[in-house]
C-alpha cells in the first residue's frame, strides 16, 4: 500500500484526523513507557495486563450501562492493576516463577473476560454493545471523547515519567542501589507499573487487548537498536509508536473489515524488522559487514605472512612462489587469486613469471610488522612462566 | 564486651537473623566494627556474606535483630553509607554512559526531582580519575571490561562521599593491576577515617589488604583484628576443615606425610 493514500485521506477527512490524533497519542505513550517495560524485562507484564483488562471492560459496562470511554478505561485499569498485583503476590508468596505467574494470570483473566463477553452478547438488550471490538481494536470508532481520554491519560503518564525521570531510571538500572540511597523502591515500582498500565489501557479500544502489548514492546525494542542513551531511546520509541499507531489506524479506518490492532502492530513490526537489520552497531547487517571485513583483513594478513615465511626460507626475495605452494600453506585455494590481486593493487605483492608471486619491498615491511604484532599479542595472552 | 561509652562503633550488628523462607541464612550474628578499619567478610559459599551486607544496608528484612550505623538505624543514616554491589547484579547493556552511572551516586544527596547538574558531573569526573577511569566518561557501559565495570561501581560509591562503604566482592573478575589499585584506594579511604567492609574471597590476601576480619558461616565464627582472628584454627571452624591452600601456608603444625 502506498504511504500517500492514507495521508491524503487524512487531509480530506475530519473523522480520520480524530482517529489519527488518538492513535498518535496511544502510540506515543506506549512507546515511551514501553522503554522502561523492556529495559526492566517486563515485556510479558504488558501482555498480562492488556489481556487481563478485558473482564474489567465488560464488568464496567455491565455495572454502569454506559460505553463512555473513561468508564471503560477505568474498568480496564482496575482489572489490569489487579492482575499485575496478583502476579507480584504469586511470585512473592509461592515458589512459582514470574513467567508462570504471568501466564496463569493472563489466561485466567482473559478467559473470564471472554466468558463475560459471550454472556453479554447473548442477552438481547445488550447485543449492540459492540464490546467485542476490544478484542482486536477498532480505530474507526474513536470519538472526540475517546481521544480526549487518550491525550489526558497518556499525557499525564508521560508527564509523571518526566517528573520522576531520575528516580525511575535508577530503579530500572539498579533497584538495590536505589534502595540503598534511601529511595522507596517499592513505591517507585508501583508508580512505574501504574504508568505502564495507564499506557496500555488507553490503547485497548483502538488496538485491542490481544495485541496491545506489542505496541508497548515493539517500538522500544526497535529504538534500543539505534541508540545507547536512555532519553534518546524513550523519545525514539515514542516516535516509532506514534508513527505505527497513526499509520496503522488510518490504514484500518480507510480499509473495510480490517481491524486496527493487527494493522498497527504490523506497522510497528516493520519498524522492528528494519531496526534489527539496519541499525548501526547493533543491526544484523552491520554485524555481517564487520565480520566479513574482519575475515577479509585476516585473510590478507595471513597471506602476507605466508609469503614472508616462504621468502625467508628461500633466501631470495626475487623468487616467485606458486599458487599451489601458497594454497598448501593457507589450507586451500578459495579466494587466493582474489586476495593476491587485492594485495597487488595495494603494491604489497607482485607477480614474477607465470602465476608466481612474491612480496614487494613495501610488502616485506608490512608483513614483518604484522608478524611482530601477532607475535606480541601471543606473548600478552600467554606469559611465559 | 568493653566499655560501650568510649567509641560509637561505625557498624553494630546485634542478634541478626535472616531467613529465606524457612531456611536461616544468617543466625544470631553480632558484629561490632570500630570506625576507620578495613574489614574483610570471609566465609565459604552460601555462608550468608552477601546477605549480611544486604541486611546491613536494609535491603533484606531481618527475621530478628537490628543494625546500627554510628549508633542509629540504617534508614536515618542513608547519606553515611555507600554500596558497591556485585558486578553481575545489573544489566550492563542498559543504555547509559559511564559518567551517568557514576553520577547516580549523587542522587541520594540530590533528593527528589532535582536533576544532576555540572557540579555533580564534575564530582563524578573526579571520582573516575581516582579509580583511573578518566577518559571513559562517554563510553557506553556495555563496552567496559569486567575490571572497568568494577571501577565504575567503585567511583559511584566514592561520589556518595559516605562514611561507611559496603562492598560485595570488589575484586571479582579484576586483574592484578586493578586489584592493587583498588586496594590502595581502600587503604586511602581508611587513612581518611572511613570504614570499609568488603566481602572477600581470596584468603591469602586477607592479612595483606585488611586489618579487621569477620569469619562467617551462617553463624559468626569470630570478628576482630586480623592478627587475633585470622588463625588457622578459626578458619578451619569457618570452612569446616576444608582449607586446601591455606593449610600449607598458614598452618605449619599440620602433619606432613
Amino acid at each position: 500500500m502506498s504511504l500517500l493514500a492514507p495521508l491524503s485521506a487524512l487531509a480530506a477527512n475530519d473523522t480520520l484526523r480524530i482517529v489519527a490524533l488518538g492513535s498518535v497519542g496511544l502510540g506515543l505513550a506506549g512507546g515511551v513507557l514501553g522503554t522502561f517495560a523492556v529495559l526492566r524485562r517486563q515485556s510479558l507484564l504488558g501482555d498480562a495486563v492488556s489481556h487481563a483488562a478485558l473482564p474489567g471492560i465488560v464488568l464496567a459496562f455491565m455495572l454502569s450501562g454506559t460505553k463512555a470511554s473513561l468508564v471503560l478505561v477505568l474498568g480496564a485499569a482496575a482489572a489490569g492493576w489487579l492482575a499485575s498485583l496478583s502476579v507480584l503476590a504469586i511470585t512473592r508468596h509461592t515458589r512459582i516463577k514470574d513467567d508462570t505467574a504471568l501466564g496463569v494470570i493472563l489466561s485466567v483473566f482473559f478467559g473470564f473476560g471472554l466468558v463475560l463477553l459471550t454472556y453479554l452478547q447473548k442477552k438481547p438488550d445488550a447485543a449492540k454493545a459492540g464490546l467485542d471490538r476490544f478484542l482486536f481494536g477498532q480505530a474507526a470508532a474513536m470519538l472526540h471523547g475517546d481521544v480526549a481520554v487518550i491525550v489526558a491519560v497518556g499525557g499525564l503518564a508521560i508527564a509523571l515519567l518526566v517528573i520522576f525521570w531520575k528516580e525511575l531510571k535508577l530503579l530500572a538500572f539498579d533497584p538495590d542501589y536505589a534502595a540503598c540511597l534511601g529511595y522507596p523502591v517499592r513505591m517507585l515500582d508501583v508508580l512505574l507499573t501504574s504508568l505502564i498500565v495507564a499506557a496500555i489501557v488507553i490503547g485497548l479500544q483502538a488496538v485491542g487487548v490481544v495485541l496491545m502489548s506489542a505496541l508497548l514492546v515493539a517500538p522500544a525494542a526497535a529504538a534500543r537498536q539505534w541508540t545507547d542513551r536512555l532519553a534518546v531511546m524513550a523519545v525514539l520509541a515514542g516516535l516509532f509508536g506514534a508513527a505505527s499507531g497513526m499509520l496503522g489506524a488510518i490504514i484500518s479506518s480507510t480499509t473495510e473489515r480490517l481491524p486496527a490492532g493487527p494493522s498497527i502492530v504490523l506497522c510497528a513490526s516493520a519498524v522492528v524488522a528494519v531496526s534489527l537489520l539496519a541499525a548501526p552497531h547493533r543491526g544484523i547487517i552491520w554485524q555481517w559487514v564487520r565480520h566479513w571485513r574482519h575475515q577479509r583483513r585476516l585473510g590478507l594478513e595471513a597471506l602476507l605472512c605466508d609469503l614472508l615465511e616462504l621468502a625467508t626460507h628461500h633466501g631470495d626475495p626475487e623468487h616467485g612462489h606458486s599458487l599451489s605452494a601458497l594454497a598448501a600453506m593457507s589450507g586451500g585455494r578459495a579466494g587466493l587469486q582474489r586476495r593476491l590481486r587485492e594485495l597487488r593493487a595495494r603494491g604489497l605483492v607482485r607477480m614474477v613469471g607465470a602465476a608466481r608471486w612474491t612480496l614487494t619491498a613495501a610488502g616485506r615491511i608490512e608483513a614483518a610488522r604484522i608478524a611482530a604484532s601477532h607475535h606480541g599479542n601471543r606473548h600478552d595472552r600467554e606469559p611465559r612462566p | 564486651m568493653t566499655t560501650p561509652s568510649r567509641v560509637i562503633p561505625a557498624l553494630q550488628v546485634e542478634d541478626l537473623t535472616v531467613a529465606y523462607r524457612d531456611k536461616p541464612v544468617l543466625w544470631d550474628v553480632d558484629i561490632s566494627v570500630p570506625p576507620g578499619v578495613l574489614m574483610a567478610v570471609v566465609g565459604p559459599n552460601g555462608a550468608g556474606k552477601t546477605t549480611l551486607i544486604k541486611a546491613c544496608l536494609g535491603l533484606v528484612r531481618p527475621a530478628a535483630g537490628r543494625v546500627l550505623i554510628h549508633g542509629r538505624p540504617v534508614d536515618d543514616q542513608r547519606r553515611q553509607i555507600a554500596y558497591v554491589p556485585q558486578r553481575g547484579s545489573v544489566d550492563w547493556d542498559f543504555p547509559t554512559t559511564v559518567l551517568d552511572v557514576v553520577t547516580m551516586g549523587r542522587y541520594g544527596a540530590l533528593g527528589w526531582f532535582r536533576r544532576p547538574g555540572a557540579a555533580e558531573r564534575e564530582r563524578a569526573r573526579q571520582c573516575l580519575e581516582m579509580v583511573g577511569m578518566l577518559g571513559f566518561e562517554r563510553r557506553q557501559i556495555s563496552q567496559l571490561s569486567g575490571g572497568q565495570q568494577q571501577r565504575v561501581f567503585l567511583a559511584r560509591a566514592l561520589v556518595q562521599e559516605a562514611d561507611i562503604f559496603f562492598m560485595d566482592e570488589p575484586f571479582q573478575g579484576v586483574d592484578a593491576t586493578t586489584e592493587r589499585a583498588i586496594v590502595a584506594l581502600l587503604q586511602n579511604l581508611r587513612a581518611g577515617g572511613r570504614t570499609v567492609i568488603c566481602v572477600h574471597h581470596d584468603l591469602q590476601t586477607v592479612p595483606e589488604y585488611f586489618d579487621w576480619v569477620s569469619l562467617v558461616n551462617v553463624r559468626l565464627v569470630a570478628s576482630g583484628p586480623v592478627k587475633e582472628v585470622f588463625t588457622p584454627a578459626l578458619l578451619r571452624t569457618t570452612y569446616g576443615g576444608r582449607l586446601p591452600f591455606l593449610s600449607q601456608r598458614a598452618a605449619p603444625e599440620a602433619p606432613s606425610p
